[in-house]
């Protein structure tokens, strides 16, 4: 591992040490994140493979029952039975925040009152009616699929995110850190001894020139 | 107000009229992404597409993935389900897990 490009002075060796210190504290910080975040999406991810299954199957059976429609009516007077809704929904979005991550949170109304239906009985045939209904009933599913899988999308997006966050600072900032305050460590030590040397070079000097002055 | 939308062929989306979804008809990807992204705009919230519509606008869907909103979700049209809106969903989690591990779930 490369050490940083610094002096070795005292001084930096108390800013790489606290460094170190707030790095250390993010990483154990996000590694809590990241565990948890993950905890939520896993618990999200499975909602949204049921929900998934779920509504396919009941969409696949509309689409069928629709086809089957198309096939014993005419066209036109197929499109024109779908042509107008009875219903108009409001949808309303708030955010729920998930670990800093604004997930969106969906609730709808409709307008009530009417039959499903928006044509009458006469020209029209039973499949339709079974699909249409099976469409409005898969409804609520439908839009709470879309709140799931926006939230594990989401989720996805900043696990990434905070995953090579903490990798990051495991595997290249702390043992950087750590590297150069050893190296500093180090140089220090070793200017230390070098004056601690020179010290008791000039010392015995001294003391050979008295005992020379005094013969 | 947020409204919701579906995108795909004009027999695929026929019913979800009848939902009070508001619905675009688009037959090729030009048609297609150029509703998606003026949907998008107008602040729309949810956009449901067909899958056999999504599969050939993946990149005009991709941009909305890390976005809060749209939503854009794929369901079956009406040749049934292709498999794309499961493999999305394994997408996540490999994305987050860094391996799918509900595969055989």
């Amino acid at each position: 591992m490369a050490t940083m490009n610094v002096n070795p002075t005292r001084m930096e060796l108390k800013r790489l040490k606290n460094r170190l210190t707030t790095a250390r504290r993010g990483h154990k910080l996000l590694k809590d994140k990241r565990d948890e975040l993950m905890k939520r999406f896993l618990d999200i991810v499975r909602e949204n493979l049921e929900l998934r299954r779920e509504v396919e199957a009941a969409l696949i059976a509309a689409n069928r029952g629709f086809a089957v429609a198309s096939a014993v009516m005419s066209s036109e007077i197929l499109e024109q039975s779908l042509m107008c809704s009875t219903k108009s929904v409001e949808l309303d979005v708030s955010y729920k925040n998930i670990m800093s991550v604004d997930v969106p949170e969906f609730s709808f109304s409709e307008s009530d009152g009417h039959s499903i239906y928006p044509y009458g009985y006469a020209m029209t045939s039973g499949e339709l009616d079974d699909a249409v209904d099976g469409l409005s009933k898969i409804m609520p599913s439908l839009l709470r699929l879309a709140q799931m899988e926006k939230s594990a999308q989401l989720l996805a997006q900043e696990i990434e995110k905070t995953r090579r966050r903490v990798n990051a600072l495991e595997y290249v900032m702390i043992p950087q850190l750590e590297e150069t305050i050893r190296m500093i460590t180090m140089k220090l030590d070793e200017n230390e001894r070098g004056n601690l040397t020179r010290l008791m070079k000039v010392k015995d000097m001294m003391i050979r020139e008295q005992m020379q002055k005094g013969n | 107000m947020y409204k919701l939308a579906v995108l795909g062929d004009r027999e695929s989306i026929l019913g979800y009229r009848t939902l009070g979804f508001d619905v675009r008809a688009c037959e090729n990807e030009e048609e297609g992404s150029d509703a998606l992204h003026s949907l998008a705009k107008e602040g729309y919230a949810v956009i449901y597409i067909t899958e056999q519509l999504a599969c050939r606008i993946e990149e005009d869907i991709a941009k909305y993935k890390d976005s809060p909103l749209p939503a854009i979700i794929l369901i079956p049209g009406k040749t049934g389900s292709l498999g794309i809106g499961m493999k999305g969903v394994h997408a996540a989690v490999e994305r987050a897990v860094g391996a799918d591990i509900l595969a055989d779930a």
